[in-house]
């Protein structure tokens, strides 16, 4: 499968596939599926500072075409993280994991990413700048191209692996976020995160979501982001990661062809928990059929000529 | 848990809106009553998630009423349609701890659940006493089946048009060492309070993933943060934290 590497941030993938934070856990439910090693990695589930349940419920509502979730990043805090779940990994996964981490504040990121990235099984630190789900922080970092920079600034300084930011679509100009970023010192950028979106129950006439709104994907925002992918990876010069509503192997060409060095696979796996596994056996076939040698040549094909 | 496809034998109405629905498949993975399956439906992006009322080796029975769109597609199913269901999914009660003699409280759709739990219950040679709560006599469903399984069993209605006037608690005072329940939020917490042993306690939720990924349906409890789908959705009385 020599055709299916891609390079992200100087570390060798074995193929482009690499399921979304939140969506996968920290592995293990798939990992009594199938062997999560066929994977590119996988984004772990988003890690704070502190331990947090998260939002109220309820926090799913479904959608045509897509889900929203208000989960609100739910997760052991950093220290049992290191302690508990990535020895746990160890033993289902050999790769390098992509460490997910959010924060509250420029010092909370800092803080967790400073652990993480002394952590050998972390390959890179992808930076939520973006969640839509908490309030008082979280997206309003990614929601202004100068604190998307401070955190980015900030976690730089203190850490050594690759630091990929992942930005919110919620914002007018996401190219000048990402640029920002790029000046920061980011080593790479990861988009989308959900859209802010929400539904009412009708027999009660009242939001779905415990707080009202959520972050909506699935396979209905995939335009959405393939065109931020496109714009995003049209300006910068580091590698971009692109994710929303990708389901298919040929949503991971169409992806890649818009820019993307890789591509995380999200919803899809809360759907079908063997996505990550059927997109990545349906990528031979696929490039076959689209004439496509090294998925590494297409790579913002879209964009020339 | 375990992915397969299910070719629908039956899909029998037995009230308004309450279906039971007989499929084949694959069921090695469903080891304990109270344990659910998750079943994709063309057109919708969610699996819908319900819970095991009966099975044996290559079938599997459901029970499930309608509530939106999701169900009534499932009702419109026939004989011979397949289905991708993701089986095995949850805990499931614990038959262990019951004790000589259990009551089972089910209410309304809550009732399915305690189908296979009574099986199992009965044939480990346990008494089994049921106590089947619904709003009116028309809404009325498994109770011959409850019979036929051995059990002794109240009926409950709440306008009194069938059995004992009033709710699941009216018959709740038998003497028995342990409970199992199953239904509506508010029925569970009623249980809760008029029950003198201990017991199980099975919850709903809105669901994502359906088997422990995406954290969409957790709960605090006494001892921790706990998925319904994964770690419940039956938890014991003592480690329930009721919200609010």
């Amino acid at each position: 499968m020599a055709g299916m590497k891609v390079n992200l941030c100087s570390l060798e993938l074995d193929n482009p596939v690499i399921p979304a934070s939140g969506t996968f856990g920290f592995g293990y439910e798939f990992a009594e599926l199938y062997d999560i090693n066929i994977l590119g990695t996988f984004s772990f589930k988003g890690t704070t500072r502190e331990p947090r349940f998260g939002n109220p419920t309820p926090r799913i509502a479904e959608c045509t075409a897509g889900m929203i979730n208000s989960v609100g990043l739910q997760n052991p805090g950093v220290d049992k993280v290191i302690s508990e779940e990535l020895p746990k990994l160890q033993k289902v996964f050999s790769k390098k994991v992509m460490a997910n981490v959010s924060g509250f504040s420029v010092e909370d990121y800092a803080y967790t990413c400073e652990k993480l990235d002394k952590c050998p099984q972390v390959g890179w630190l992808e930076v939520n700048v973006s969640c839509p789900n908490v309030h008082g922080g979280g997206m309003s970092f990614g929601t202004s191209p100068e604190s998307a920079a401070e955190v980015t600034k900030a976690v730089k300084q203190i850490t050594t692996k690759p630091v990929i930011i992942k930005l919110s679509p919620n914002v007018t100009d996401i190219v000048s976020i990402a640029k920002a970023c790029e000046e920061a010192g980011a080593d790479g950028i990861s988009l989308i995160n959900t859209l802010l979106g929400m539904r009412i129950d009708l027999k009660t006439k009242k939001p779905v979501i415990a707080i009202v709104m959520g972050g909506f994907s699935g396979p209905a925002v995939f335009p959405v982001a393939l065109r931020m992918v496109y714009q995003v990876s049209s300006a910068v010069n580091v590698p971009v990661i692109g994710m929303g509503g990708v389901s298919s192997a040929e949503d991971v060409i169409e992806m890649m062809l818009a820019g993307a060095s890789a591509v995380e696979v999200g919803a899809a796996n809360l759907v079908d928990p063997y996505a990550c596994k059927n997109i990545i056996e349906a990528l031979p076939e696929a490039m076959k059929k689209y004439g496509i040698d090294n998925l590494e040549d297409i790579i913002g094909g879209a964009r020339n000529g | 848990m375990k992915q397969g496809l299910f070719e629908v034998l039956k899909n029998k109405r037995l009230t308004d809106s309450v279906y039971e629905m007989t499929l084949a498949g694959d069921t090695s993975a469903i080891t304990a009553p109270g344990q659910f399956v998750n079943i994709r439906l063309d057109g919708f992006y969610l699996r819908r998630p319900i819970s095991v009322c009966d099975c044996e080796e290559g079938k599997l029975t459901i029970v499930y009423k309608t509530v939106g769109k999701g169900t009534e597609y499932l009702a419109a199913a026939k004989t011979g349609d397949k289905f991708d269901v993701l089986t095995g999914l949850g805990n499931g009660y614990d038959l262990a701890l019951s004790g000589s003699s259990a009551l089972l409280i089910g209410g309304g759709v809550g009732v399915p659940p305690l189908y296979l739990l009574a099986k199992r219950l009965i044939s480990e040679g346990k008494s089994v006493k049921v106590i089947l709560g619904f709003n009116t006599a028309s809404e009325v469903f498994y109770e011959e089946e409850f019979k036929a399984l051995g059990a002794s069993v109240t009926v409950t209605t709440a306008d009194g048009t069938k059995g004992v006037k009033g709710f699941v608690t009216a018959a709740m005072d038998c003497g028995c060492s342990y409970f199992y329940t199953c239904g509506p939020e508010p029925m569970l917490k009623a249980v809760y309070a008029a029950s003198k042993t201990s017991g199980q306690f099975s919850f709903e939720e809105r669901m994502g993933c359906g088997f422990g990924a995406c954290m969409g349906c957790s709960c605090k409890t006494v001892t921790g943060y706990k998925r319904i789908c994964k770690d419940g959705p039956v938890l014991r009385k003592e480690e329930i934290l009721w919200q609010e």
